[in-house]
């Protein structure tokens, strides 16, 4: 078996993450509950109390944390089956998220969705879809929208490498590029479309460079720094704003876990995985907050409290009622 | 009421609401400056500018998504396919996302969108630009599917499928565009017929014919015809299929114990079997002949004039069928 040699695509630059205790704090913090709410998700899949397709993000938390944080409440987010990290940076909690999970009444969508399918309309995420690149047009709808009425809100549009062969995506960024929609598409890279690697399934491998044929901006980065990721999406947002116009950009990352929970990631060296987990976005945030002087017992104390807030979620998905209604939500009377 | 075509109905649907609610908008190919390929949004881009008649590329996925976006976050957009053969390559966001954002969401989102255009055989243009593709969508919980025979039901039905909280899949009979009936202006106030109501076409006692678009022109021929020979038949249609009007429909069935149905799809799995299930379960007992369904034959459609009459339902062939039902003999 062949690999692709793991490599930077662009050098480090620790001038671009400037930043303070105050901005990362909560960042970091976003970063470990999601991370600590996909462990639990895992734990509770292999206990049998959740089913189905579960699809963890960890080692990219900083890609969903870094760009949410670019946005204003009144933005849209619209992601993939791979979405609790963008849920919960919008502002799902983690109790929804985890009762969803877990079949429950009491869950985001009621426990209709799943995993795959988280919705929230008060923090305007607009879903997590399953069906590969299929979301992208839905996001340059929203975006539509949001021209139309001149409401001046942004729609940040998530989907990874494997969705830029398929028709959805070249669609939605022909039409979002040809009327100008303020949309930022954001494609995760984490360099395998489910077990199949960049270099057998995309001709050319900066996916950035499709922004080209549509007329719009493009930007290409490493994701390992929730800051940068922050800066520049910002920019791609700003330009949304002020112009209206569409960006593309390819943010290049990593998933330490399999496609889904039954993907042992045999398709990968172990060498390979552990050279990224080196590049652990966690580790790096939280080594950050030490160099800006936040102390051991600041950040013990910061993850304290997470833990107690996911292990407070996952007691309240246990213990919520089981799902009970599905008619009413068929046709909207 | 003045005496309108079905094309003009549509296209008076569509202003009507469009003067009454800023958020209706329609997109679609040629929709705008060339006023539509069979011309029924003509004149709206005059009316109401590029902002709500939007010209789009050839990309039906990538505009039907974006309708389903817009109408989320609470627009209502008409979504027309130049016909419903194109729908083919947008069927992902009608049946994977319009009809069940509203349940994934678990009732959060709801996605008020019309996707409407021509479908059903058309004339002389080959098996992939002549089919009729309802029974895919009528297949489809979280969407309701509408297909108008007359111009009076085509206007009232789209002003009310685009006043729907729910995606509604319009499809409009490709050959119908010229017909003509009496049809209610701005001036009688509003034409709303509601979704899920069928209609008695024409009354009968001793055969129930059902009929839907472009059928029901056909049944009433045929009706026409079986009277001269003392045949009444009713022709009812049930205008939209989802939901499926199921009690007027078995009230007529009961009366005359004798059903026909016809549907110019293909027959393995046509709408008119499901049609056909519902009358038997609901009217067994005043049954007096099986069911009888006709329907197109299962071939793509040929070019050649004379084949393609032949594949379709004629006259003679509900004639026919009714003769079967009532043990007549040809």
């Amino acid at each position: 078996m062949s690999t692709p040699e793991t490599k930077r695509i662009e050098p480090e630059d620790s001038s671009i993450s400037e930043t303070t205790v105050e901005e990362l704090r909560p960042l970091y913090r976003q970063m470990l509950a999601i991370r600590r709410m996909e462990e639990a998700s895992a734990k509770a899949y292999s206990q049998g109390k959740i089913g189905g397709f579960l699809h963890l993000i960890i080692g990219q938390e900083a890609v969903c944390v870094g760009a949410v944080a670019a946005l204003e409440p009144k933005d849209y987010v619209v992601a993939t089956y791979r979405e609790h990290g963008h849920a919960y940076a919008k502002g799902v909690t983690s109790r929804a998220i985890l009762a969803e999970l877990h079949g429950k009444k009491t869950g985001c969508v009621k426990g209709l969705g799943g995993s795959m399918h988280i919705f929230d309309k008060k923090t305007n995420f607009l879903g997590g879809y399953g069906i590969v690149g299929g979301h992208v047009p839905i996001a340059a709808g929203a975006a539509f929208a949001s021209k139309y009425r001149g409401d001046g809100a942004v729609t940040l549009c998530f989907f990874g490498e494997g969705a830029s062969t398929i028709g959805g995506f070249a669609e939605g960024l022909a039409l979002a590029g040809l009327w100008k929609l303020p949309v930022v598409f954001i494609c995760e890279n984490n360099q395998y479309s489910m077990g199949t690697p960049l270099y057998r399934s995309l001709a050319v491998e900066d996916v950035s460079m499709r922004a080209l044929a549509h007329g719009m901006a493009r930007d290409r980065f490493d994701g390992d720094d929730v800051i940068k990721v922050k800066r520049r999406i910002a920019e791609a947002v700003e330009r949304a704003r002020a112009t209206g116009e569409p960006t593309l950009v390819e943010v290049v990352t990593y998933r330490f876990r399999g496609h889904s929970m039954s993907d042992p990631g045999l398709y990968r060296t172990k060498d390979e995985v552990e050279e990224w987990k080196r590049r652990d976005p966690l580790n790096r945030s939280r080594a950050r907050l030490t160099e800006l002087g936040m102390n051991e017992d600041e950040l013990t104390t910061l993850e304290d409290d997470v833990k107690a807030e996911i292990e407070d979620a996952v007691k309240f998905a246990e213990e919520s009622p089981p799902a009970d209604a599905y008619l009413p939500y068929v046709v909207k009377e | 009421m003045p005496v309108i075509s079905y094309r003009e109905a549509l296209n008076q649907a569509m202003r009507e609401e469009m003067e009454r609610d800023a958020d209706v908008f329609i997109m679609g190919e040629e929709v705008g400056h060339y006023n539509g390929a069979y011309k029924v949004t003509q004149g709206l881009l005059q009316r109401f500018s590029e902002r709500r008649v939007v010209d789009a590329p050839i990309a039906e996925m990538g505009f039907a998504g974006i309708g389903v976006g817009a109408a989320m976050v609470g627009l209502r957009p008409i979504i027309e396919f130049m016909t419903f053969n194109f729908s083919l390559v947008a069927i992902d966001q009608i049946v994977n996302n319009a009809a069940k954002i509203y349940q994934m969401s678990g009732g959060q989102f709801n996605v008020p969108i019309v996707f409407r255009g021509p479908g059903g055989p058309a004339v002389q243009v080959g098996s992939q630009h002549s089919q009729s593709l309802e029974t895919y969508y009528a297949h489809v919980p979280g969407l309701k599917v509408v297909m108008p025979s007359t111009a009076y039901d085509a206007k009232g039905l789209l002003k009310t499928s685009i006043r729907d909280d729910n995606p509604v899949v319009f499809i409009e009979g490709e050959t119908l565009y010229n017909t003509t009936w009496d049809v209610p202006d701005a001036t009688d106030g509003d034409h709303l017929i509601p979704i899920g109501l069928a209609d008695v076409k024409r009354d009968g006692k001793d055969v129930t014919l059902i009929a839907w678009s472009k059928m029901v022109w056909t049944c009433l021929e045929a009706a026409k015809a079986l009277a001269e020979e003392g045949i009444e038949c009713e022709v009812v249609d049930p205008r939209t299929l989802r939901p499926l009007d199921v009690d007027t429909l078995a009230e007529s069935v009961r009366k005359t114990g004798r059903c026909v149905i016809v549907e110019v799809g293909w027959p393995v799995a046509g709408y008119g079997a499901e049609v056909a299930y519902q009358m038997q379960k609901h009217c067994m007992d005043s049954l007096d002949a099986p069911i009888e369904r006709v329907t197109s034959d299962d071939v793509p459609m040929p070019y050649a004039k004379n084949l393609e009459d032949e594949v379709q339902p004629q006259v003679k062939d509900v004639v026919a069928a009714v003769h079967r039902v009532l043990y007549l003999t040809e």
